[in-house]
Formats: structure tokens, sequence, C-alpha cells
């Protein structure tokens, strides 16, 4: 663990440092092994009991860091006994707005992200894992492809790893641009060739996944972080953090601050010290209007929120929000919140695979009743009909934790800026709409 | 053996209790809370659920509560559970409703009033029944190009396509043919062909059906009537012997349309495109609709009294001079039993010859047919084990190849696929052994050895037999063959002794696979050398028959190449076409040719001017499907209805009615004067059909299984009317979407009640509100008390005697190629070229040969080549195929008396053919 200080906040970094002190090689085989690299898969081969790797990453109470923040070691204890194949599949598929931090991995450091596979793959017993790499991480998908390549030169990967029996193939699968083949079971059936669109659940992955067979489906960052989970104990590790909140997370800065960025910070901080701390404050030190504490696809909180800690559960019982992928984007005084939440509803709209009624019909029809608000020429009803028509996306839309007519949780995530406006800005829209209030089609 | 949908046998431990809407309900453990909810009356909107195919939950439509689960999972992917409260009617449910019909509705065109779907539309259905009363939609909609074909048949309008899924699901999971699929996303997301393949399935057609709103249309039936204006009438598809439940609908007296109808035994709602779309050809201009009497070159119209007259002196003039056998009857396999059974009664009891055969020699005997363990078709869904040695069932007999597939992908059943070259079901089979034609019989023994054979370690994968039958022996349940010539190019003999071998296994049932639609129901009433009506044999029945009709034939007669043969020589002086055209039809049409120009006269009762009907000196123009009542027996022996939809063109008569008018001029008078009358004349003269009136096959649901002695527990009263149809016969929706959320009041209680209390599965009829339950419910006891008098005093029915079968492969010789000449479905017959939307479908035939062959033949893909037989010389264009195997030649049976009909030597058990290059 390696710290680094900014305006008197710092970093905790764990994963992130060998990116950070090898900036020229860290993605290579030989910059990884000059800094550690596959020593503790060599130590959970060596100790050859795949039940003690589980029970490290159960003891570290390691959370999914795609955005769903599910324990991972309660996700593993779901694969049924005894039935095998099973198989792994790395979740690369980032593409959630405003998060980039799974692509620096990706690109900077593809081998830990393999002797976290291993080190996975060896705890659950399988033989067999998948990367599904976003399409457009061309880099990224180059670097892994090498990193396995040489990864199985060295033994690392491939039959009979360091001597210890334990076989392990990777295939690389780059994926073609969709938004919804991050969500896991749309990605499963991207990956067995059809078209990314969400399954029916139940039967969960762990049961029936990739090719009906029991698949445990984790994030980049999740898989990065257990050789770590592995070298410093789970119960070290779990030390780390917050709560439930264990450990680090790459928290991905943009927006209008000064210095936007992916940081590695511990879980327990506050927002103002990611974001005046580590983002250096807003640009031109002006005022913060609102930000975007997890992602895109959760409520929006504001300067009230500045100092809450950043803890899963606390966002989600208590700020009606969570912190999903990780990614914070700040908003300044000049921004007009409409323009945002309509930006990011016709990203939903865009994205939408199709599959359910009220996520493809209605997201569009949310982003275009959004575009005419921001227009100015929208009724101040059109408004209260925005919050009906999510409201039949997202039932309850405006209360945590959300509810869904959808298939997955694409569709409702547009809820979460409508949810925002209408909690924060609703006066100021009415406002706005007020001169149009005479065009109202009588009732 | 069939199930109902209200078994009250089931054991209780396989029924849950539940409530829906305070509702205490009982259902099957497992069963969807859509369709059990259904089931008890409570109607849950849907869209993209469909009973016959997986669940997706896509629409959304369904979503309902259920305490204890989180949210609102959807009915079509919810199991009931024990002790489950699901509510479909909160107002948090009927505003989820209420917003997924708006959604729907938003980028919908709502172009209602030029939709062909538009008065039978599921989405305006549902609208009306659980949607919002107004729309708050102020943006534009999408636009797409309107309409796109699809296929030949079937066109696509995306702006009304809701994105169900029905039909991309129906093409992969039903079909088998994944030809159709979404593309794009979110609200552009669009049904899509993929490059330069055309959605050309066999049965395209049942997406339009199934399409909950006008996306999917029928290119033959668009902007051709309002639905409101259309009448329906139930009906039996005849175009193949599968038998096919469908509703009729005319408009001004026209056929419009034909919608598959769910019969859980037959077709379960699918029909084949043929089937579907092949009704115009009833209109066709082509269609002969007045007498005709030949006078030199010429066809002369005439009145029916002057033709009528013409024909019974022929027969007259014939039995004086020359007796009995110088008549013969040839076909029958089209019409209906009534249409046969007067034919037979007419040729055999008035007559006096047994020269009578309903098939055109591409079929197998009829004491091989008649005389088998029958199997039902929902027998393959509980074999053993499925062993096909038929033609292939994807161009002959479509829905049976559903059936077939879905029993191998479903059930998981074994099949053995024994095909010459690769067929429909191939992909299918758990297990292929490439039979060449004329070994079927010894293939047959080295099956019936392995199945017998005690279990000896893991079989070789390589050997298909073997595992084959290691499958078989790890279930129970018979072994299923269903049973066919597999091409025309070949003799019944192989296939006869394959049978011969088959039959010997402990636990098998046969499903004949036979052309022409009525040919089982024409077999059943004796259309066939040395049977009478009902199953029994000529000798057999004869003292029973004898009390019925004025005479029986005194010696068994001759098959269809026997009638040609004798034709050709002159000794049969008068001949009968009974809607058969020998010169397309017959695999030699040379022989047909002959015997045409041989016999002194010749009767042509047809609908169309065929080939051999133009050659007739008589020509009594018939009514056809659709325009005629009656029963038909499919390949089963289901006996079920034909439904009567628009009136005969012309003058054109009943074929049994035909018959009737030459018996009064022979001398006896039938005294049949309405159809049901035949109906029930042959329910009480035939043996295997005692007791099927007409009364009780109008009641019946599912038809009725001959011999009905045998199947009297498989009677099912009808509970309800079809969906489809409004109590006045008016289509309003179909199943399973209705806006109507109820079944009709009192039903189902009844349903249950009657099935408590009776000691067969009977139940009243509860569906006809003017008909009290005892009358539907006496017609069964007369059904019964029919088949108990039989079981006394008729005749025993015909078990085939199979010892004396055997017949040697013939040789193989190695410069030849062995013809393989099987039927497709889009073939040069009257129902494909006098029906607009099915001729395009035609492709033209080529010789088809393993690529090895071609470069031994020394040409070129595509090239002409002179092919030879021992009857003749033909020259065709010759391409690989890669389904083709070495050695073999295939070449379709185009029914037009070219190709193949010109090659087949019937006199041989195969025919070999000689390739060579043409300069």
């Amino acid at each position: 663990v390696t710290t680094a200080t900014t305006n008197g906040f710092s970093e905790t970094r764990i994963v992130t440092r060998r990116l950070h002190e090898r900036p020229d090689d860290s993605w290579t085989i030989d910059g990884s092994l000059a800094s550690g690299g596959y020593k503790m898969l060599e130590t959970v081969l060596r100790k050859g009991d795949p039940s003690l790797a589980q029970a490290a990453v159960s003891a570290s109470g390691l959370r999914g860091r795609g955005g769903a923040n599910f324990v991972t070691g309660q996700k593993w204890s779901f694969l049924p006994e005894g039935v095998y194949p099973r198989y792994l599949v790395v979740n690369g598929d980032e593409g959630e707005p405003s998060t980039f931090k799974d692509r620096m991995l990706l690109e900077r450091d593809p081998h830990q992200l393999l002797e976290g596979i291993a080190i996975a793959c060896y705890a659950i017993q399988c033989n067999l894992a998948f990367i599904y790499c976003r399409g457009e991480f061309a880099l990224g998908h180059d670097r892994v492809t090498q990193a396995i390549a040489d990864a199985k030169a060295k033994g690392y990967l491939g039959k009979d790893i360091l001597g210890s029996g334990f076989d392990l193939d990777l295939v690389v699968h780059r994926g073609a641009g969709a938004y919804i083949c991050g969500e896991e079971t749309a990605l499963l059936e991207s990956l067995e060739g059809e078209r990314g669109m969400p399954r029916l659940k139940p039967p969960f992955p762990a049961i029936e996944g990739l090719y009906a067979k029991p698949t445990v489906v984790n994030n980049v960052e999740t898989l990065s972080t257990l050789p770590h989970i592995v070298a410093m104990g789970g119960d070290d590790y779990a030390k780390i953090g917050i709560n439930r909140s264990t450990g680090t997370r790459i928290c991905s800065l943009s927006g209008h601050v000064k210095n936007p960025g992916n940081y590695e910070i511990a879980y327990g901080c506050t927002f103002r010290d990611i974001i005046y701390g580590l983002g250096g404050g807003i640009r031109d030190n002006r005022e913060l209007k609102f930000f975007l504490p997890g992602g895109a696809s959760f409520q929006w909180l504001r300067a009230e929120h500045l100092d809450e800690p950043y803890d899963m559960d606390h966002a989600s019982q208590k700020l009606g929000t969570s912190l999903g992928s990780g990614a914070l984007m700040v908003f300044d005084e000049t921004t007009d919140p409409v323009a945002v939440a309509w930006r990011l509803a016709k990203f939903y709209a865009h994205e939408s695979c199709g599959k359910c009624t009220p996520c493809r019909e209605g997201t569009g029809w949310a982003e275009k009743i959004l575009y005419r608000i921001l227009k100015g020429y929208a009724r101040p009803s059109d408004f209260e009909m925005l919050c009906d028509v999510v409201d039949n996306i997202s039932p309850n839309f405006m209360n945590a934790p959300f509810n869904q007519t959808t298939l997955c949780p694409l569709g409702p995530s547009v809820a979460s800026p409508v949810a925002s406006l209408n909690k924060y800005f609703k006066d100021e829209i009415m406002e706005r709409l007020a001169a149009n209030a005479d065009a109202e089609v009588p009732a | 053996v069939t199930t109902t949908e209200n078994e009250n046998a089931a054991p209780a431990t396989n029924q849950v209790n539940l409530t829906v809407n305070g509702r205490e309900i009982t259902a099957e453990k497992g069963e969807l809370l859509i369709k059990a909810a259904q089931e008890h009356g409570i109607y849950i909107p849907r869209f993209c659920w469909h009973e016959r195919m997986k669940p997706v939950g896509m629409c959304r439509m369904c979503l309902v509560q259920v305490d204890g689960m989180r949210g609102f999972p959807p009915a079509c992917t919810t199991p009931v559970a024990d002790g489950m409260v699901a509510h479909t009617d909160t107002p948090e449910v009927k505003k989820i409703q209420d917003g997924v019909l708006e959604f729907l509705l938003i980028n919908h065109p709502l172009d209602c009033p030029v939709c062909d779907r538009g008065g039978e539309c599921p989405l305006q259905d549902q609208t009306l029944a659980f949607g919002p009363g107004e729309s708050r939609f102020s943006e534009e909609k999408r636009h797409f190009e309107k309409p796109i074909p699809l296929s030949g048949l079937v066109l696509l309008d995306r702006e009304r396509c809701i994105q169900c899924g029905r039909c991309t699901r129906f093409a992969e999971e039903i079909a088998g043919d994944p030809l159709i699929d979404f593309g794009e996303r979110s609200d552009r997301m669009q049904v899509t062909t993929y490059p330069d393949h055309p959605f050309a399935s066999h049965f395209s057609g049942n997406t339009v059906q199934i399409c909950p709103v006008g996306a999917l249309l029928s290119k033959p039936y668009r902007f051709k009537a309002r639905p409101w204006d259309l009448t329906t009438a139930e009906t039996t598809c005849t175009t193949c012997a599968v038998g096919c439940r469908g509703a009729l609908q005319s408009s001004s007296n026209r056929l419009v349309r034909l919608l598959g109808v769910d019969l859980d035994a037959v077709n379960q709602g699918w029909l084949c495109d043929k089937g579907r779309y092949g009704y115009d050809w009833v209109h066709a201009d082509e269609r002969v609709i007045e007498p005709q009497v030949r006078e030199g070159d010429r066809p002369t119209e005439v009145s029916w009294p002057e033709a009528l007259e013409r024909v019974a002196s022929e027969i007259t003039r014939a039995l004086d001079l020359h007796g009995p056998s110088s008549v013969a009857l040839l076909g029958g396999a089209r019409g209906s039993n009534e249409d046969a059974y007067s034919w037979v009664r007419l040729v055999k009891g008035v007559i006096g010859t047994d020269n009578v055969d309903a098939q055109l020699g591409d079929g197998l005997p009829p004491e091989v047919v008649l005389g088998l363990p029958r199997a039902e078709i929902d027998d393959l869904d509980r074999a053993a084990g499925i062993i096909v040695l038929a033609p292939d069932l994807k161009e002959e007999l479509p829905v049976l190849f559903l059936r077939a597939k879905q029993a191998a992908i479903t059930k998981k059943v074994p099949l053995l696929d024994l095909a010459p070259l690769d067929v429909g079901l191939t992909p299918y089979a758990s297990s292929v052994l490439r039979t060449v034609p004329g070994e079927e019989g010894v293939v047959a023994e080295r099956v019936v050895a392995a199945l017998n054979a005690s279990p000896n370690g893991a079989p070789a994968p390589d050997d298909p037999i073997a595992t084959f039958a290691a499958a078989v022996r790890e279930r129970s349940g018979p072994v299923v063959v269903v049973l066919g010539r597999v091409s025309v190019a070949q003799s019944s003999a192989s296939t006869v002794h394959a049978a011969a071998a088959l039959a010997g296994l402990p636990d098998v049932l046969f499903l004949s696979a036979l052309r022409r639609g009525n040919v089982r129901g024409a077999l059943e009433v004796g259309g066939a050398p040395g049977f009478l009506p009902g199953g029994v044999t000529l000798d057999a029945g004869r003292e029973w028959f004898s009390q019925n009709w004025q005479r029986v034939p005194s010696e068994v007669g001759l098959d269809a190449e026997g009638i040609l043969r004798a034709a050709a020589s002159g000794a049969v002086r008068v001949l009968v076409l009974l809607g058969s055209d020998p010169i397309s039809d017959y695999p030699d049409a040379d022989l047909a040719r002959r015997a045409l120009d041989g016999a002194a006269f010749v009767v042509s009762v047809d609908a169309f001017a065929s080939e051999s009907s133009r050659r007739a000196d008589v020509f009594l123009p018939c009514t056809v499907w659709g325009e005629k009542g009656g029963t038909t027996t499919n390949l089963e022996g289901r006996v079920q209805r034909l439904g009567r939809k628009v009136s005969p063109e012309g003058t054109t008569m009943d074929d049994w009615r035909i018959a009737g008018e030459l018996a009064v001029r022979l001398g006896d008078d039938f005294d049949l004067e309405f159809v049901d009358e035949v109906t029930d004349e042959i329910a009480k003269v035939a043996p295997g059909h005692l007791g099927a009136t007409a009364a009780l096959l109008r009641r019946v649901r599912d038809g009725v299984v001959l011999p009905l002695r045998e199947h009297l527990d498989e009677i099912r009263l009808r509970t309800r009317d079809l969906n489809i149809l409004s109590e006045d016969g008016h289509a309003v929706s179909w199943d399973p979407i209705r806006s109507e959320a109820v079944v009709p009041a009192g039903s189902t209680a009844a349903v249950e009640a009657a099935g408590a209390g009776g000691n067969v599965n009977i139940t009243p009829d509860a569906g006809d509100p003017n008909e009290p339950p005892d009358v539907a419910a006496r017609s069964v006891d007369d059904a019964r008390a029919e088949s108990e008098r039989a079981a006394r005093e008729a005749p025993a029915l015909h078990v085939w005697d199979r010892s004396a079968t055997t017949a040697e492969a013939p040789a193989r010789d190695g410069y030849a190629l062995r013809l393989v000449s099987p039927r497709t479905l889009y073939d040069g017959g009257r129902i494909v070229t006098c029906t607009p939307a099915l001729a395009s479908l035609r492709h033209d035939v080529a010789l088809l040969v393993h690529p090895h062959d071609l470069a031994n033949i020394g040409v070129a893909e595509g090239d002409r080549v002179r092919v030879t037989s021992s009857r003749a010389s033909v020259t065709i264009a010759v391409q690989t195929h890669p389904s083709v195997p070495a050695g073999i030649a295939a070449l379709p049976f185009t029914a037009d008396g070219k190709g193949a009909a010109e090659l087949i030597d019937t006199t041989t058990m195969v025919t070999d053919l000689r390739i060579e290059t043409v300069k």
C-alpha cells in the first residue's frame, strides 16, 4: 500500500500501485514480475487448497466493483457443488458514462488482472475463463491479449500452472459497442454469439450461466483486487474502509473539477475529500451545483452531502442513491441540470436493448420530454407527465430501493436524473415553463 | 392416450392451491401463473407469451403482484406454488398495465382503419380492456418504409411491430428456421431477415397468425377483407394427411383465410404454408364447373342428367359384355370419407368389382397400412424412440415434422433417421443412418436385432443403430415407426419388408406417412383392393356387408398398377378417375398414358381439367374442400369434420352425391340425402367406424380415432366453442389472446363437475347453450352401444400377417446411381399451380448428386446430362448437393409427368440411372 497526498487528502494505492510506480512498463510481464506479479498466485497454488483463497475473499468482505456492489464471496458461494465445467467471465465491458477505471486497469496492469483471474478460477475450480472486453478498448484488448501470451509462455497460465496441476485457459472476446452487454446476463448472451439482451432470472448465472453452465461474472477491478487480498489476508484487507464497505475503490472523478482522473481511495472518506481534496475543487473556484455519486444511473447529490461518508450502505440506505461504478461526475453552478438529465436520458434511450417494453419505449419518450423542457417549449404539466412516465418504468421511483417494470436495471436508470430534477430543481423548472402555462390543453 | 385440460385423475401431489385475486384455485405444480389463472377464468393481459412457446417475459404486460415476492413478477414466467397469493387487479398492477399499453402505443401508428388486424387485434382488444383511455404522447412517432417483404408470403410493417418476439421465437423454436431476428436496438429495434436470406420457411404463415398486431401480414390476405365481414367455419386441412385443424374464413363467398386451430393431439395451432395459403385454387378460373362429354377432341358442356346417363350406360354395357372386372376406380384419397365410401359402395356394392385403389402406386399396400399396430401422433412424445423410415416429413407432412422435431427436442426422444439423404428431421435426429433405397428391410432387421439385443457396454459412437438402441433402452414407452415409401422411385417391397421386421419389436406402433389428404380415410372405407369399409378384408366382411349392400365382389381386385396395366391392355373397359390424375401423379407417366389410351371409356370426377381428365370421355365436376362438408381421417386414424364455407362453383356436385346418382341409374338407391346421412351410414356399417355418427363428431373436441371401439375412452366432448369463434360464428379474436377476460360463464364449473362424476372423461357441451347437456352425453352413449354391438356382431378387423414377407435387396451396379425421387411441398399439383401465392414458390428441379459422382461423370455444376433408366432417357441439369450421398441421385417428383415420372420403372424394386454427358 502506498499513499499519495493531494490537498491534504491521501489516496490509498493498492490496485493502482504498480501502474503509478512503473509508468513505463507496468503492463509488461517484466514490469509485472519485477514488482511482485504472480507471487500471490504462486502462494495460492502452493498452499494447494482452493477453499483458502475462497475464505480469504469471503473474509475480505470484497464487494463487486462493477456497480451492483454485490458481495463477491457470496456470489461465488452460489455455485452448485460438484457441477462442472463452470466458468469465470470477466466483465470488462465498462460502459457506464463517466466510468473509466477498468479501462486503466486493462491497459496499464493486465497481469494484475490475470493473476486475479487465476486466483479466482483456482478458488472456484474453473479451468476456462472468458474476458469480455469492451470493443472500444483497443489498447486494453491488445495489452490483455499480449499479457495472456506472455503469462502462458512463463507458465502462469495454461496447462499445469507452476507445476500445481491446475489448468486455466483464457478467451478474450471483444464487445461490439452495446452498453447493455455490461449487464451480466446480456454479456453472457453476447459471449455466446446471441444478440446482447438480458436473460430472465432465474435461472441465475451461478446456476445456469454461460452455455448453461454454472458461471461467475466478476468485474475487472474486483478481480484485480484479489492478489492484494491474498497478500494482505482477508481480515487485514477488511480493516481498510468502513463498515461493510471494505478496502479501496478506484474513483473516476470527472466533470467540473480542477483535477479529474482515477483515484484509489479507501472507503470511509467523504465526498468532499474526493472532490475538493483529490479533485482540487471546482474549476474556476465556482460553486458546486450537484454531483453524480456513482456513475450515471443513480440519484444525484448536492453540496449539503459533501461531508457524508463514502460508504456503499450509507449511500443506498440514507442518501437514496448508490456509489455504483465508483464514478463521480461533478457539475458547477453554470450547469443546467435539465441538460444533464436530458443527455443521460438520451444515453439510456440510445442504449436500451429493446427487449422489454417500458425501457424500449419509455426511455425514448422521457428523452423527448426532457428535450422539450430543456428547449423551453414544454408545458408545466409536461414535467408531471415526465414523472409519471418514469414511474411506469420504475414504480415509486422517488424512493429507493427502486422498483422496476423492466427486465433489467437499465430502464429504471433513466428515473434517477428525473427523480433528481424533481427533488432539487422542480421549482426552477416550473418557473422556466410558467410562460407556457397558457398553452395548456384544456381538460 | 390423450390428456385433457380438465384432467382430474392426476395425483394430488401434483396439485397446488393458490389464491388469485382472492379466489382459491388449484393448478398443476410448475404451471405458469398466467396459464393457471386463465384456466380459472382470470385473464391476465399479455402479448409476448404464447402457450406453445417458451416464456420470455419481454412485453411486461402480465406483471402482477405476489405476496412475499419483491416488485412485479411477470405472470408468464412465474410458476405457481402452493400457498401463493397473487393479485392481478390491484391499483399498482393496473397502473403498470396502463403504462405498458401506453408505451406500446406511443410508437404504434394507430392506422387501424387500414390495418388487416383492425377488429381482431389483441393490441386493440387489450387496450380497450386494460389500457389508458387516451394518449399523452405528442412527439413524432418512429417511421419506417412499410410494408417490406420478409418472404414471398409474409410482409412486415415495422411501424406496427410491438417487438414481442413471437415471430422470431416461432421461427427458431417451433419451425427450426431461424431466418428472422431482431436488428437494431431501443425503439429502432425491428424484425429483420439476414442479408440475402428471405424468411423462406414452410411455416412462415404462422408468424402472421400469432403476431399480436398487424405487423406481419399475409400477402394473399392483405386488404382482402375486414375481420367483421368474415364468417368462419371450423374445418380440417386436407392438403396432406396430417389433418390439421383450422378455421376457414370467407368474405363475399370467397375463401380468404385459413387460421390454425390448436388441436392438442395434432397440429397444436400450427399450419404449414401450403395448407394455410392453399385456398385460392378453389376459385381458380381453371376450375371446370359444368359436366362435359368429349366429342372427338373437344369437350362439350352437357347437363348433369345427360352426363350421368352416359356414364351409367357405359358401365352397364361393360358389365353386360365383360363383367364387373372390366370396371375400375382409381383415386378417392383427396375427398371426404363420405365421397370415398359412396364410390366404394357404388363400385364394390353395386357394380361388383374390387378394382379400387385410392393410392397411386406411391404408398404402401393396404393390408400393411390397415393391419399394423397404429400410433397416434401424440405417441411421438411418449415414445422410447422414433424410427423415421418415411418421405421427408418437412416436405410431405410438414406439421408431422414439427411434432416429431418437438418430441426429439423437448421430450428428448431418440430419433433414428433412415432416409437415403438429408431430410428436414436430420438435424434433430439423435442417430442418422443413410439407407440405400431397396435396402430398407435389411437395415430394419439390423435395427430390430440391436433393439432386441441385451445391453453390451457402451455403443460404438460411430454405430448409429447401436447408439439408437442404447438410447431407447434407457427409456420406457413404445418405439414409434413413421413408415412410408421414402421415394416414389422404389417399389413398396423393401418398405414392407422393413415393416415386417420392425413389427416384430415387442412394443412398437406405426404412423403411416402416406400421400394425399384423405388417403387413410379412403383406405379405411374400403378404397383398396381386398378391403371393405371399416378395416375388414373382403373375405371377412362379405357376410356382414351382404346385409347392407346389394352385393360384395367375389374376388380380390387390382391395385393401381394392376388397374393401369389392365386398362392399357384393354381388360379394364371403364376407368373412373376419382379426383386422380395418374399421368401427373403416378410414378410411371408412360404407363398412365397408355392406360388412359387403352381404356375404352374414361370418366373423370375432378375439379380441374388435368392431363388425365383431358383424355376422359365424360368429365363430372365435383365440389372441393371448402365447398363441402363431411369428414376426413388423418394418418393416425383420427376422424374429423370438414367445414363447408362457400357455396359450390357452377353446378358442381359432391363426389358422394355423384356416386349416389349413378347408383340410382344402375339400379340401387342409396337413399342418402345429406352428407351427415352418409357419415351415419359409415358409422352403421363400417366395423372400425361403428358409432362414429355425425352427431357424435359434431360434439367431440378432437375428433375420434379409429377403430372407435378401441378409443372410446379418448372421446372428449367440446366444452366450449373455439375461442376464435363467437356464438354466431363470427371471428372475434384468436386464442390465446382475446379481450374477453373470462371463459363463458359456468363452463369451467360444469366441466369440473362432469369430469369428477363420470366414469369416462366425458363433459357436457357447455359451449352450445341451446343443447341440453344430456343430448351430447347421449351421443357418446350411442357410440358406446354401437361399439359394443360391433364387438358382438361385426367382423374382426384386419391384422397384418407379416410372416410371409421378405424381400431381397437389389444388387447395386457400380456404374449406376440409384434414383431417389422425393416429393416437395411446392410441387406441380393444382393447389400450388392454381394458387398464385404458392405458384411462385416452385423451384426448377435438377438432378442432385454427390460431388464425387459429378466429378466421375466429368461435367460441371449445372451442366445438362443425359440420364437413362431402364424406361427412358431424359436430359436434365445436374447439380451437387452436400446432403446426397455418393451413389445416389435425387430428382424430385414434380407431379407434371416429366423428369422422374419418365424415368421410374415401377416393375423393379428400385430405379438405377446411368448418366452421360451430352455433346
